[in-house]
C-alpha cells in the first residue's frame, strides 16, 4: 500500500516547513492578532460601558437641571412675592412716617401759633392798659381844669373813702 | 455519585468512539474498493486503447500522488510541466538536478545513475539504476513545492494581517483581516478555549497554524491548475506529521491526573487487576486518537479527489466505447463533478475544522485537573 507509506523526503520537508511556519506565525502573527483582537474587544466593551455611564450621567444631569430649573422658578416666584410684600410694606411705612411727620409739623406749628397768639394778646393787653391809662389821664385832665372841680372831686373821693371806712 | 456516573458515561463514550474509529478505517477500505474495482474493469478497455492511454487507475494515482515535476497538461506529444529540483543522496553522494533531466511519464531517462522506476516496489520514485534501491530522496517534489507555496501564502497572509493589527490596533478590520478575523475569533473562543481550559494560550499557535495550513492546502488541492492541484492534505506523510505533533503536545504537556487515569483508572478493581484490561484500553486510546486524526484527514481528502477523478474518467471510458455514450455521460458527469466539487469546498473547511477541534479536545483531555473525591 504505497498510499499508506509516508514518503521520507516529504515527511522531512513537512516537519521542517511546518515547524518554521508554527515558529514564525507563533512568534510574530498569532500573539499579535489574538492579543489585538482581545484588546480591541475589551476596548469596545469598555467604550460601550463608558457610553452607558455617560448616558446615565446625562440623564441624571437632565433631571438635575430640571430640578434646578424648578427650584429657580420657585425661588424667583418667592423673590417676586417678597419684593411685592416689601414694596407694600415700604409704602405703608412711608405713609405712616409721613403722617407722623406731618402731625409733628402741625403740632409744632400749632404750638408756635399759640405762642404768637399769647404774645400778641399780652402785647395787646399792655397796650390797652397803657392806652386806658392815657385816656384816663386825658379825661382827668379835662375835668380838673379848674380848682373847684378839683376840690369837689377830692371831696367826693374822700366821702367815698369815709363811707367805705364806716 | 454523579461523578462516578460521569466517569462511566465517558468510558462508554470512549468505547463507542473507538468502535467508530475502527468502522471509519473499514469504510476507508470500502471507499478505496470502488477505485480498485474500476481499475479492474478498465483493462478490457485499456487493451483496446492502450495508445490513447486511458488508464483510470494510473490517472487517479498520478493526480492524487506525488510527482517529480508539476505536470500541467499534455498537448499531443508535448508535455507541459514545471520542472522541479531533485535532491538525492545515494552511493555517489549528494546530487542535485532538474527533474526534466529524468524525462516524463512514459519516457523516463537515466541521469547520473538515477532513474524513475516504471514498476515494482518503488514505481514512480527515483531509484539507483545499478542497484534498484532508493537513495535518500529529499527532492522538491510536486507536494513539497505545494508545501512551500502554501507556507509562503500563509506567512504572507498572516504576517500582513499582524502588521495591520500592529499599525491600526483599534480600527475596523478590512480586507483579509475582516475575512479571517471572525474565523480566528471563533476558533479561539469556541474551540480552543473551551476544549483546553485555562492553559489554552500555549497551544493556540499550533492549533491556529494547523487549521489554516490544512484549510489552505485543502483549497489549493481542489484548484485543478498550478499553483493548486497537489493533493497535499490527502497525503499520509503530511497528516502523519500533524497528528504526531498533536500526539506529542497531548502527552508531553499532560497533567499527572491524565497519566493516573490511564494507568490506574477509577473503575472496579477486577477490571484493572490481575488482567490490566482498562489500562490496555486506555493505552490503546492514547494511540488510536492521533491515528484516527491522521487517517481521517488523509482519507477524506483522498476520497474526495478520487471521486472527482473517477467521474472525469467515466467520460473518457464511455467515450472510447462509443462517442455518443461519452457525450451522454459527460453531461451527467459534469453535473456530478460540480456537485462533488461544491461538496469538496465544504469538506475542505469541515476537515480543517474537525482536525483542529479534535486536536484541541485531545490536548484538553491531557489537561485534566485532579477532582475532589466525595
Amino acid at each position: 500500500m504505497f498510499l499508506l507509506t509516508p514518503d521520507l523526503g516529504l515527511l522531512c520537508w513537512m516537519v521542517l516547513c511546518f515547524g518554521i511556519l508554527v515558529f514564525i506565525l507563533g512568534k510574530f502573527a498569532w500573539p499579535m492578532i489574538t492579543g489585538m483582537i482581545e484588546e480591541r474587544s475589551n476596548y469596545i466593551e469598555e467604550s460601550l460601558k463608558k457610553a452607558d455611564e455617560a448616558n446615565a450621567a446625562l440623564a441624571n444631569l437632565k433631571e438635575e437641571n430640571a430640578k434646578l430649573l424648578a427650584e429657580a422658578k420657585n425661588e424667583r416666584l418667592e423673590m417676586l412675592k417678597e419684593a411685592s410684600r416689601l414694596k407694600d410694606q415700604m409704602i405703608s411705612d412711608a405713609k405712616t412716617q409721613a403722617i407722623a411727620e406731618a402731625n409733628k409739623i402741625m403740632e409744632s406749628a400749632k404750638e408756635s401759633i399759640q405762642l404768637e397768639k399769647d404774645n400778641a394778646i399780652k402785647d395787646i393787653r399792655t397796650q390797652v392798659a397803657e392806652l386806658s391809662v392815657t385816656i384816663a389821664e386825658k379825661i382827668l385832665r379835662g375835668e380838673l381844669k379848674d380848682a373847684e372841680a378839683q376840690t369837689a372831686m377830692i371831696n367826693k373821693y374822700l366821702d367815698e373813702v369815709n363811707v367805705a371806712k364806716s | 455519585m454523579s461523578q462516578s456516573k460521569n466517569k462511566l458515561t465517558s468510558r462508554v463514550a470512549k468505547a463507542l468512539l473507538s468502535a467508530l474509529l475502527l468502522m471509519a478505517t473499514f469504510s476507508l477500505h470500502a471507499q478505496e474498493a470502488p477505485v480498485a474495482e474500476d481499475a479492474n474493469e478498465v483493462p478490457a478497455v485499456e487493451e483496446h486503447h492502450k495508445k490513447e492511454g486511458v488508464n483510470l487507475k494510473e490517472m487517479i494515482f498520478g493526480h492524487t500522488g506525488d510527482a517529480y515535476d508539476w505536470h500541467i497538461t499534455t498537448i499531443g506529444e508535448t508535455h507541459v510541466s514545471i520542472p522541479l529540483l531533485c535532491i538525492v543522496y545515494g552511493q555517489n553522494g549528494l546530487d542535485l538536478f532538474c527533474s526534466s533531466k529524468l524525462g516524463h511519464e512514459g519516457h523516463y531517462k537515466e541521469y547520473k545513475g538515477y532513474m524513475i522506476a516504471e514498476e515494482g516496489e518503488h514505481a514512480g520514485k527515483i531509484v539507483e539504476v545499478a542497484t534498484g534501491n532508493r537513495p535518500l530522496d529529499f527532492s522538491i517534489t510536486k507536494n513539497v513545492a505545494s508545501l512551500f507555496i502554501s507556507c509562503a501564502l500563509l506567512l504572507w497572509i498572516f504576517l500582513s494581517i499582524a502588521k495591520r493589527y500592529k499599525e491600526n490596533p483599534m480600527s475596523r478590520p478590512v480586507g483579509k483581516q475582516a475575512l479571517l478575523e471572525p474565523l480566528i475569533v471563533s476558533l479561539v473562543d469556541d474551540i480552543i478555549k473551551p476544549s483546553i481550559g485555562k492553559n489554552y494560550k500555549r497551544y493556540t499557535a499550533y492549533l491556529l497554524t494547523a487549521f489554516f495550513f490544512i484549510f489552505i492546502n485543502n483549497i489549493l488541492g481542489i484548484i485543478p491548475i498550478f499553483p493548486g492541484g497537489a493533493n497535499l492534505t490527502g497525503n499520509i506523510a503530511i497528516t502523519l506529521v500533524l497528528a504526531t505533533i498533536t500526539f506529542l503536545l497531548t502527552n508531553l504537556t499532560a497533567t499527572k491526573e491524565y497519566y493516573k487515569e490511564i494507568f490506574w483508572p477509577e473503575v472496579p478493581l477486577f477490571l484493572k487487576l490481575p488482567i490490566p484490561l482498562m489500562q490496555f484500553i486506555e493505552i490503546m486510546g492514547v494511540f488510536i486518537k492521533p491515528v484516527a486524526l491522521c487517517v481521517r484527514l488523509f482519507a477524506n481528502m483522498f476520497a474526495g479527489h478520487t471521486m472527482v477523478l473517477i467521474l472525469i474518467g467515466l467520460i473518457f471510458i464511455f467515450g472510447q466505447m462509443a462517442p455518443a455514450a461519452g457525450a451522454g455521460i459527460s453531461v451527467l458527469s459534469v453535473l456530478l463533478i460540480v456537485f462533488m466539487s461544491l461538496l469538496e469546498c465544504l469538506v475542505c473547511f469541515i476537515q480543517a475544522y474537525v482536525f483542529t477541534m479534535l486536536s484541541a479536545i485531545f490536548i484538553g483531555m491531557g489537561q485534566v485537573e485532579g477532582h475532589s473525591h466525595e
